[in-house]
């Protein structure tokens, strides 16, 4: 059945008209971790959307100090060893006062290597603890141009304290990126949730 | 009744179904008039992981005041949760005779029930504003502190841009209920705040 609407199509086939305004940021897909080795992305990448937002609540390690990090894959998630450059810089206070940090990590931004960028450092493991924030990936499907990536999080520190990490990058290929996977550094993403939104 | 279109279910008791309709969803809005307060107490629940309220055209009434915002777990009764937090800026005047790229130590907050700053030394040339955002994650869990995360560009008293980078986080297991944003001495005297929720 068709809605039609002064002679406008709204629904029809199952699916909105392309007309319809529906906002732009469209959810696409959840995965909730629970001791979860990795969280990959398989499906849903692709030409449809010009740029793809993955937005984390509360990801918490069983490793202390570890960090959460990502690769994409050209293959469907076969292989996640994307030759990339990026750059990371953080921002960290920590609860009693003494320390302060506004410094580029040199150690951990990656110059055309195919190992997993980082999101956010050092992260803490006590039971109240855990890292929120956003990646977005422009234009994966592109076979034109390098993917180039933004992300900026906020999250607890180890020490105890605040820790915010800023990454950009890119991935050097004109091959279309159509799998992302997540992991810690060591051990399981023991919880949390992470979303992926397409950007119309 | 719902509607279902070629066995797809589009709208179904009150709401359509997921997967259809964007992800942003406004929740509520609020104009500055002269205010000494802009507070939202209602709205901010379990019912989405992300909050964002977008902050444009803040006008305050006071040459030099800070913009702040504080947190309460009590609906609005009080709002003094203990945050730790990190702030740097970059800064250009429009003389072209000063730039910065710095960590603020005198507003960020370690343990503090302050109100965190979001831009100190606000102009209040009539041209003058502040606008930007502040994201706070899951504010309902009962397991976690509450992480935020704000930028903001604003126009300084002495004519110079400043964008501002906040982080940090509500140190608190309850709930954080209500939000409030204030200016270190005066009004509010116009802006708009939007309140979002992210599904």
């Amino acid at each position: 059945m068709a809605v039609v609407s002064g002679g406008t199509t709204l629904i029809d086939n199952g699916a909105l008209d392309a007309g319809v305004p529906t906002g732009s940021l469209t959810l696409l897909s959840t995965q909730t971790a629970s001791a979860s080795a990795t969280i990959d992305f398989t499906s849903g990448i692709d030409s449809t959307y010009d740029s793809y937002v993955f937005k984390f609540y509360n990801i918490h390690p069983s490793a202390n100090t570890a960090a959460i990090q990502f690769q994409g894959s050209t293959d469907g998630g076969s292989s996640y060893g994307v030759t990339m450059t990026s750059t990371i810089f953080t921002v960290l206070h920590t609860e009693d006062g003494a320390e302060t940090g506004f410094t580029y990590q040199a150690g951990d931004d990656i110059a055309q290597g195919t190992g997993f960028m980082k999101l956010h450092r050092h992260c803490g493991i006590d039971n109240d603890m855990s890292q929120n924030g956003e990646l977005t990936i422009y234009n994966p499907s592109s076979t034109t141009f390098v993917k180039h990536f933004m992300s900026r999080f906020s999250g607890s520190w180890h020490a105890p304290g605040e820790m915010e990490n800023f990454t950009a990058g890119y991935f050097n290929t004109t091959s279309a990126v159509n799998a992302i996977q997540f992991k810690f550094s060591s051990g399981n993403i023991d919880d949390g949730i992470i979303k992926m939104y397409g950007v119309a | 009744m719902g509607l279902i279109s070629n066995g797809t279910t589009i709208f179904d008791n009150g709401s359509m179904a997921s997967g259809f309709g964007g992800s942003l969803n406004f929740i509520s809005k609020v104009t500055a008039s002269s205010s000494s307060s802009i507070e939202f107490t209602s709205g901010i629940d379990s019912t989405y992981k992300e909050y964002i309220f977008y902050m444009v055209n803040i006008h305050t009434s006071g040459d030099g005041d800070n913009f702040q915002f504080n947190l309460s777990t009590d609906g609005g009764s009080t709002y003094a949760v203990t945050k730790t937090s990190t702030f740097f800026r970059a800064g250009h005047d429009e003389a072209d005779t000063t730039t910065e790229l710095t960590y603020i130590t005198g507003r960020d907050r370690a343990q503090s029930t302050l109100d965190q700053v979001l831009h100190q030394n606000l102009g209040t040339g009539s041209d003058e504003s502040m606008s930007g955002y502040l994201r706070i994650f899951n504010p309902a869990s009962t397991t976690f502190v509450k992480h935020f995360l704000s930028e903001v560009s604003a126009n300084n008293t002495n004519n110079k841009l400043e964008q501002n980078f906040i982080a940090g986080y509500a140190n608190t297991t309850s709930a954080i209920n209500a939000v409030k944003f204030v200016t270190s001495a005066n009004l509010i005297e116009s802006g708009d705040f939007l309140l979002f929720g992210v599904s």
